[in-house]
């Protein structure tokens, strides 16, 4: 508090005018998803009307539910997946096309996601899949990982390469060393990869559309097709929903990671 | 995840049968690529010996320590401790243990953590641990810092957890990589002192890694010189510098005056050697005899004497000195000594250090002043040109 006091006007009229940017849209949308009245422009006054009709809404609940089940699975596959990739690229010193391989592990970040969706629908069709649950995750496994990757490769880049070795001469095997004083050092950037491909997931509509199949639509998918035929304030609600989860998950990860440090801050006992 | 390491290990039997030594290295190389780092190294160590690797960067000590340790495998030799050929063991099952050079301390670990890693690992009882890590800390002096993490300490107490964290294993061998590079100077010399006196205490054998020739001096018992993957020479500091077998080594080890020469003649156990730039000089002969040929006469900076007439003192009975005749051309004051560079009329350059042994400027020589520099056969070393 006392720090805030010290800003200077022109500071906090900047902050201010910052975060009214940033976060007005969201808090108008959030106001309205309280919306009694069936207009989405015009106030009716407070209600939670909207909120009742979501979750009488089987459709949307189950595209909420899907969207949901996609983005932790894809998540945890992609973050498994990436960091593994990370950690073979920021070791295998060596090895030749090292710079190729990273390359081609970054490609799909600046590639159009029309382009990684169609390509995954030829190859579900060539291989004759199912499209539905598995399908996204899939496609979404591919899209996130290369991020979870970025990140945790930046992280282990930033390493010390003989804390491991210390861990070795200390009486580590390499798998040991890696578990023992690799892992718990780069744990920030692979949860924040993992968040980050939650995140990626959870909001993607391109990709999902082009390989998911009739009955299994991602709550992106079903929002666009409802937006099309007209904004019900049901979407609204929908979305408060969704920003309270994110905004959830962010809290819980950031006092889970000052808790983990104060914790350790405190000496654990031998 | 079972252990590897044998708990006899951490047993303090740093003694093997007498006469034979601790750690021989045989014939050991080790190429990167098309660049041999290790040629063929040999070398043996006794337990309990302080022992220091001095070279230039690039010269493969450093490559040589972590094949010890385990982190390189040599492609040639054999690497034996007691004995037993380790060349191919990995680190960790080694009763090795190093000292990295940027300490490699672990981040999201205190102190007391950092130095009980490595007895976690050894399977030891929890109190056995705690006992160890306390002794470990009052041996280092770390008291008090137990629960800090390594960002919370200064540059000394991190060098002093790594060497706690490398000693509490009890290893055979402790290896050091640069220990005290990170240190600025007077920390450095206090901590040299303070790592002799353990090695002395607990009876260890350590081998360390250093580019600074004053730290191998200091505290090391034997020295070996790397130049381009191979030993130069291995020698007690002393002999090092007094007797380098090459001039290259009496250029790295130290300063040097250096007059490249002919032998003339040989006179008992004299030797006379014509130089182009300091005359004729009468050398001592060196203890292997040496054939004519062309040679380089080598003076340390301080075995020169510099007085205005000439050679006073010895001069009655010491037939054979050699005598300079030359102007100061150059001063460098350095607190406990000077170093005058002389411009010989024969047209050479000679350096000499004098010793400020009177706080009074009464002795000193001022520029471009006549003066003799001289010093005996004795102080001279001949080297293969």
């Amino acid at each position: 508090m006392r720090k805030l006091s010290r800003l200077s006007r022109f500071n906090i009229a900047s902050l201010a005018l910052g975060l009214a940017f940033l976060y007005l849209p969201i808090l108008i949308l959030v106001i309205y998803s309280f919306n009694a009245s069936r207009l989405v422009t015009v106030w009716g006054g407070w209600s939670l009307r909207w909120y009742h009709e979501f979750f009488g809404d089987r459709a949307m609940i189950e595209a909420a539910w899907m969207s949901f089940r996609v983005a932790v699975s894809s998540a945890s596959i992609a973050t498994l997946l990436g960091t593994l990739a990370a950690v073979a690229l920021s070791r295998g010193e060596g090895f030749r096309g090292r710079t190729l391989f990273s390359g081609m592990l970054y490609a799909p970040l600046v590639m159009p996601e029309v382009i990684t969706g169609l390509s995954l629908l030829l190859l579900f069709v060539a291989l004759n899949a199912e499209r539905g649950f598995w399908t996204v995750t899939i496609a979404h496994t591919t899209l996130t990982m290369c991020f979870v990757a970025v990140v945790v490769q930046s992280r282990l880049g930033s390493l010390d390469r003989s804390l491991e070795e210390a861990a070795m001469d200390l009486g580590c095997n390499p798998v040991r060393a890696f578990v023992a004083v690799t892992l718990p050092l780069i744990a920030p950037a692979i949860v924040a990869g993992w968040m980050l491909a939650f995140t990626l997931s959870l909001d993607d509509l391109v990709i999902a559309s082009f390989t998911t199949g009739p009955g299994s639509a991602t709550l992106p998918i079903r929002i666009y097709s409802e937006v099309r035929l007209g904004v019900k304030p049901e979407i609204n609600a929908i979305c408060t929903l969704v920003i309270g989860l994110i905004a959830g998950v962010i809290v819980i990860a950031s006092l889970a990671s000052k808790l983990s440090s104060s914790q350790a801050e405190s000496a654990a006992p031998l | 995840m079972t252990d590897e390491l044998p708990k006899t290990d951490l047993a303090a039997d740093a003694h093997p049968a007498a006469g034979q030594p601790l750690l021989r290295i045989e014939g050991v190389a080790k190429t990167f690529g098309t660049f041999r780092a290790v040629d063929g190294v040999s070398l043996d160590i006794k337990a309990g010996e302080f022992f220091a690797l001095l070279g230039p960067s690039g010269c493969g000590k450093t490559t040589l320590l972590r094949m010890l340790a385990g982190f390189e495998a040599p492609d040639e030799g054999r690497i034996l401790l007691d004995g037993k050929d380790i060349a191919q063991a990995l680190p960790h099952e080694r009763p090795i243990n190093m000292m990295f050079q940027n300490y490699a301390l672990f981040p999201h670990l205190s102190v007391r953590d950092n130095i009980a890693f490595g007895l976690k690992r050894a399977g030891l009882a929890r109190t056995e641990i705690a006992t160890r890590v306390a002794e470990m800390v009052a041996l280092v002096k770390l008291e008090g810092l137990e629960k800090r993490k390594p960002d919370q300490l200064s540059g000394g107490q991190r060098q002093r957890v790594a060497l706690a964290r490398a000693l509490a294993r009890r290893p055979k061998l402790l290896l050091l990589d640069e220990p005290l590079a990170a240190l600025d100077k007077k920390l450095r010399e206090n901590t040299q002192g303070e790592l002799m006196e353990l090695q002395r205490r607990l009876g260890m054998t350590f081998i360390i890694v250093t580019h600074d020739q004053e730290e191998a001096m200091t505290m090391a018992d034997r020295i070996g010189v790397m130049k381009s993957g191979k030993l130069a020479q291995v020698a007690p500091p002393r002999e090092l510098y007094e007797a380098p077998r090459s001039r290259w080594i009496a250029e790295f080890v130290g300063d040097i005056n250096l007059f490249d020469g002919e032998s003339k003649l040989r006179d008992g156990h004299r030797l006379v050697i014509g130089t182009r730039d300091a005359g004729t000089l009468v050398v001592a002969e060196p203890r292997e005899p040496v054939g004519a040929g062309r040679f380089a006469v080598a003076i340390r900076p301080e075995k020169i004497k510099l007085s205005r007439r000439g050679p006073v003192s010895e001069a009655g009975h010491e037939t054979t000195l050699n005598r300079l005749d030359g102007v100061i051309a150059d001063i460098c004051y350095l607190g406990g000594s000077t170093t005058y560079k002389v411009k010989l009329e024969t047209g050479g350059m000679v350096q000499a250090s004098v010793a400020n042994s009177a706080r009074l400027d009464v002795d000193a020589y001022s520029l471009n002043q006549h003066v003799v520099a001289w010093f005996t056969p004795d102080d001279c070393v001949v080297l293969p040109s």
